[in-house]
């Protein structure tokens, strides 16, 4: 989750996605953030996030990411 | 005989099918009955208040009725500027200010914030003035007054010295990119756009326009879309939507994400792509499940209105391999420059120069910056011959395809959009606790870094960034220094901080 944080902070430095439940309705993320968002998930936990996962509701805060993250990896 | 003005295109196609859809989006849509009325009656309202030859705003979501207000500035002789809601207000004041505004069009949504604008000028609402019955003698009068070289929009582009630059065109400039347009890409009235591209730039009109000459019918899609490939191919495929005039990077997104495993695009026949290159894994990633389609790459600047060069793809590249930029259109030419101004010797690498109708006027009350990049050929001495210099490099391959090189200053291409490294600068060093800052470009993972001394934190920094310059300018890495790199006449040392940053220091 840290190492996730890391990523997110990244992003964009002046959310604290700690609170943030809205990164997808609030228009906070937008395509480019997304893409580059799952390459970096890609590189950092080896985890491929197939397009039927690319929903807003997994992508709404940093939690709902970490366990769009477990779950694919435990697949 | 030969049209002088692009609103001729839709006067003729409503009177044959006036009530086929032209524009739709998720809010409404309009017939070209309703786009020729509504924009006739925004026309004669601007042409009553007085309003000719001069910048008239359109502020308004993308929509169809912005494409009316767009022509209904057209209607009255002037030329739009199309603003976006969601551009930050220190561009909006810049382009705002650069023409000198007096009148702004705006909507529900946007008439609230350009109140919090350092803007003085008239604001009149789309709903006010595109309903009523359009004054026929001011519309006719203006349209005699009218030639093809009078100008109907301005694009803004990013300018090194942190200004952008408004670039004008004229209806003779675009209808001469149109029609040659259509023909290479086969449009016809059966055309259904899948719109992705902005309204404040030029790429918009490969749709707008062609929608109009043909009776074919633009489906503006929803911006979010581009976040969820899955729902945006279902999009696609609800419109029955057969051609995609796309950035590279929003049709990598969805072909990079395996979309194509779950989720087909059942009618797109053409697939056109314009702002940066496409790679070619992606290229054959489309090609494999839309294989009989076509594939054209599309070059050019926005002087030039619109594009300049285009290929059609037919054959295979290796992964290695990038795409040639191709051939000019047809009366448009292209000239390549050493830098002493002599021809640049066939299959050699030289700056492309632009040539024919397609050139547009110029910047905006810019002379200066018209001058250096609108000159006269320095290979013909004998009569006044402008050519576009368009700080491109290039070269023929053996195939006799021009083909793309490298920039010949610190202009990138990112997210389809093209942007002055200096001008992010010059916005980074409005900062109180920025001392220096300078900003280079991973062509790799295509990130802009920005790298900068001073007591600023990185979020302060983002977050600054971010009231100024618009989404696709924001460095997408920040690394704050002890002290920045300068080389031996003292210029900041972009080398070194590049060599760093790909060692990952």
């Amino acid at each position: 989750m840290e190492k996730l944080l890391e990523i997110l902070e990244g992003l964009h430095p002046e959310v604290d996605f700690e609170i943030a439940d809205d990164l997808i309705d609030a228009k906070i993320f937008d395509s480019f953030d997304i893409v580059t968002l799952v390459a970096e998930i890609n590189a950092e936990f080896d985890v491929a996030i197939p397009a039927e996962e690319l929903i807003p509701e997994n992508f709404n805060s940093a939690e709902a990411i970490w366990e769009l993250i477990q779950r694919l990896d435990e697949e | 005989m030969q049209i002088t003005n692009i609103l001729e295109y839709l006067e003729d196609t409503v009177r044959k099918i006036p009530e086929k859809t032209a524009f739709s989006c998720e809010e409404h849509s309009l017939t070209f009955t309703q786009l020729y009325n509504e924009s006739r009656s925004v026309g004669s309202f601007l042409a009553d208040k007085g309003f000719y030859g001069k910048p008239v705003v359109v502020f308004m979501k993308k929509t169809p009725r912005a494409v009316s207000a767009f022509l209904g500035v057209i209607y009255a002789g002037c030329f739009y500027v199309a603003l976006d809601e969601e551009m930050p207000r220190h561009r909006i004041e810049l382009i705002i200010g650069t023409i000198n505004a007096e009148a702004v069009i705006c909507d529900d949504a946007t008439s609230e914030l350009i109140k919090e604008y350092g803007y003085g000028g008239d604001v009149y609402l789309y709903n006010d003035i595109a309903f009523s019955e359009a004054d026929e003698a001011a519309l006719a009068s203006v349209r005699d007054r009218q030639t093809d070289t009078d100008p109907i929009y301005a694009v803004f582009t990013s300018g090194s010295t942190g200004v952008p630059k408004g670039v004008l065109a004229c209806h003779r400039s675009v209808i001469d990119y149109i029609e040659n347009l259509s023909q290479v890409l086969g449009f016809d009235g059966d055309t259904v756009y899948g719109n992705q591209a902005p309204f404040y730039f030029d790429a918009a009109l490969k749709e707008i326009i062609p929608t109009m000459k043909f009776g074919a019918t633009t489906h503006i899609i929803p911006k979010s879309l581009f976040m969820f490939p899955i729902k945006l191919v279902e999009f696609l495929n609800e419109h029955k939507i057969n051609t995609l005039c796309w950035a590279a990077s929003a049709l990598t997104m969805i072909s990079s994400f395996r979309t194509f495993e779950k989720i087909v695009p059942e009618y797109v026949k053409r697939v056109i792509f314009v702002g940066e290159v496409f790679p070619i894994k992606q290229l054959n990633m489309w090609k494999a499940v839309l294989p009989d389609a076509l594939y054209v790459n599309l070059y050019g600047p926005t002087e030039t209105t619109g594009v300049c060069c285009y290929y059609k793809v037919d054959r295979e590249f290796g992964l290695d391999e990038t795409l040639p930029v191709g051939r000019p259109f047809h009366n448009t030419s292209i000239i390549l420059l050493n830098d002493d101004n002599t021809a640049t010797p066939y299959g050699e690498t030289g700056e492309i120069c632009v040539k024919g109708t397609c050139l547009t006027l110029g910047y905006y009350n810019n002379p200066e910056k018209t001058r250096e990049s609108f000159i006269q050929n320095p290979l013909n001495s004998m009569y006044p011959e402008t050519i576009y210099k368009t700080g491109d490099l290039g070269r023929y391959n053996d195939r006799g395809e021009l083909c793309y090189v490298s920039r010949k200053d610190y202009q990138i291409k990112h997210m389809g959009h093209r942007i002055e490294l200096g001008e992010i600068e010059v916005v980074v060093n409005m900062h109180k606790g920025i001392k220096t800052n300078c900003c280079i470009f991973d062509d790799v993972k295509k990130k802009i870094v920005l790298y900068y001394t001073g007591d600023a934190t990185r979020a302060e920094v983002a977050a600054f960034t971010k009231e100024k310059l618009p989404r696709y300018m924001f460095p997408n890495v920040i690394i704050q220094l002890e002290n920045m790199p300068y080389t031996p006449n003292g210029k900041i040392d972009r080398v070194t901080l590049k060599n760093n940053y790909f060692e990952g220091k």
